[in-house]
């Protein structure tokens, strides 16, 4: 396992930070910024350093949280473990 | 480091504000006269040119903030003196009258029925003058309350919003504590934590005068009609693991902690008293540390999680960086390494005590990795087309 391998924001996320590079199939220690550890996860696929990591399963449409806030809406449904990006998540301002 | 341990020397200026910088600067009014100001930098050691593309047949709110700009430069308290040279005397006259109010030596040199070459000769002598006798002055104490300071973040990762920017933000906290004078802006890059930022207004006038900036810059972009995907956030924002202007949004007011808004000002407008203040302003970085630079802030506090380089000709950027790829792949750009944070080597206050010993260290003279690494950086910002 990897200990301090996700940094989230609020315990109430739905995605963390990956603090280095993770590999599919390993599992990670998720921490908060006051550094008290909040269980693990299992990523699903290569997440590199600095890319997001889904805590929770979510369907298409959910308003997902970083910071305790909404920061954009998923455009897929996303399973817990997978790499959160442009691929998934959209922004919810300057539509064009 | 605490902010009341901090010993500080600047050089104690003619209105009586204080530089951590002592430059004799060559400052064209526009564009074609960039090559007359950068004959005289050649010619007399100790003087930096700042070139830019404009000054012509500009008109309006476009002309007054390129005015704006150009003499906020030379009113920095930064420049020690400053030589204007533009192609006629009137609007050169202009810039050399609002630097002459701050009481520091100033001379102004027009091209035309001169010529360059008569030109530079003559604005050589006055600097090879304002040089000398810069090169005297000497460094004195002053007090945290005096110090302008600002921030931008730039190319921005999710790193940045959990380490550097943070840092900051601590920082900030202390030094408005310490009755600093403070800047931050980027309004673009505020939206999707516009309400926090509104919420962190002093009153409520200030919080609807934030609110109305905000909004006519939004108006803009949606009149657009486009996707900002790739410009906000960047491609480099993107690279690092940022995917909506909301997250970039909240990562990046993470510095300015929990100080209070005093005032929202236009770009390049020289705040009214201490505290932090909101200014109108492009999130582009050489962009946004010009118009902090011409509104007065002295050094500038600049997180970066991606590697953005900038730096600028008369103020001091010092470089945070959290992103271990980052320090190992650009380490001469960075001055405060946060990687720690990352890995639970150090909580935010230690970090925030990293940042402080840096800046200490800066105001005494220590060259940022931008200052050695001659990243002199001087933009306008340009409102709309010229006539």
């Amino acid at each position: 396992m990897i200990k301090q391998g996700i940094l989230v924001h609020d315990s109430a996320d739905d995605v963390g930070v990956a603090v280095t590079d993770l590999r599919c199939g390993s599992e990670a220690g998720i921490m908060t910024l006051e550094g008290t550890g909040i269980g693990t996860v299992t990523v699903v696929e290569d997440i590199p350093l600095g890319h997001k990591v889904a805590l929770n399963d979510m369907p298409a449409g959910h308003g997902l949280l970083k910071y305790g806030r909404a920061i954009g809406q998923s455009s897929r449904a996303i399973r817990r473990g997978a790499h959160v990006h442009t691929h998934n998540l959209k922004t919810q301002r300057w539509k064009a | 480091m605490k902010a009341a341990a901090m010993k500080l020397r600047g050089y104690r200026r003619e209105n009586g504000r204080v530089g951590i910088r002592n430059h004799v600067i060559v400052l064209p009014v526009d564009d074609i006269s960039n090559a007359a100001a950068e004959g005289v930098s050649r010619l007399i050691k100790g003087t930096a040119a700042l070139p830019h593309p404009y000054g012509r047949l500009q008109f309006g709110a476009d002309l007054e903030l390129t005015f704006r700009t150009l003499a906020g430069t030379g009113r920095n308290p930064n420049v020690a003196a400053a030589i204007v040279i533009g192609i006629e005397p009137k609007w050169t006259q202009r810039i050399v009258d609002r630097i002459a109010e701050t009481g520091k030596p100033v001379a102004g040199f027009s091209i035309e029925r001169a010529g360059d070459l008569r030109t530079i000769e003559a604005a050589a002598r006055q600097a090879m003058s304002f040089v000398q006798w810069a090169a005297e002055l000497e460094r004195e104490p002053f007090d945290l309350s005096e110090l302008w300071i600002s921030t931008k973040c730039g190319e921005s990762d999710t790193t940045s919003g959990l380490a550097s920017n943070p840092t900051v933000g601590r920082a900030f906290e202390r030094l408005e504590a310490a009755g600093a004078t403070l800047f931050f802006g980027e309004t673009s890059e505020i939206t999707g934590a516009e309400d926090v930022v509104a919420a962190q207004c002093a009153t409520r006038e200030v919080a609807e005068g934030f609110m109305r900036m905000f909004n006519d810059y939004q108006k803009m972009i949606e009149a657009q009609g486009v996707d900002l995907m790739g410009s906000q956030p960047t491609e480099g924002n993107i690279r690092g693991g940022l995917t909506t202007i909301e997250e970039k949004a909240l990562g990046n007011i993470q510095k300015i902690g929990r100080c209070r808004v005093r005032s929202v000002l236009e770009p390049a407008v020289e705040p009214g008293g201490p505290g932090l203040h909101f200014m109108d302003s492009s999130s582009a970085a050489a962009e946004m540390v010009t118009l902090c630079a011409a509104a007065g802030s002295v050094v500038h506090f600049f997180p970066t999680g991606q590697g953005n380089i900038v730096g600028n000709p008369i103020i001091p950027v010092i470089k945070l960086c959290a992103n271990p790829l980052t320090v190992a792949t650009m380490p001469e750009h960075i001055d405060v390494d946060l990687t720690g944070l990352l890995r639970a080597e150090m909580n935010l206050d230690q970090a925030a005590d990293r940042a402080m010993a840096m800046l200490e260290r800066t105001i005494g003279g220590r060259l940022t990795a931008a200052e050695a690494l001659r990243h002199n950086e001087f933009v306008i910002t340009k409102l709309y087309r010229s006539a």
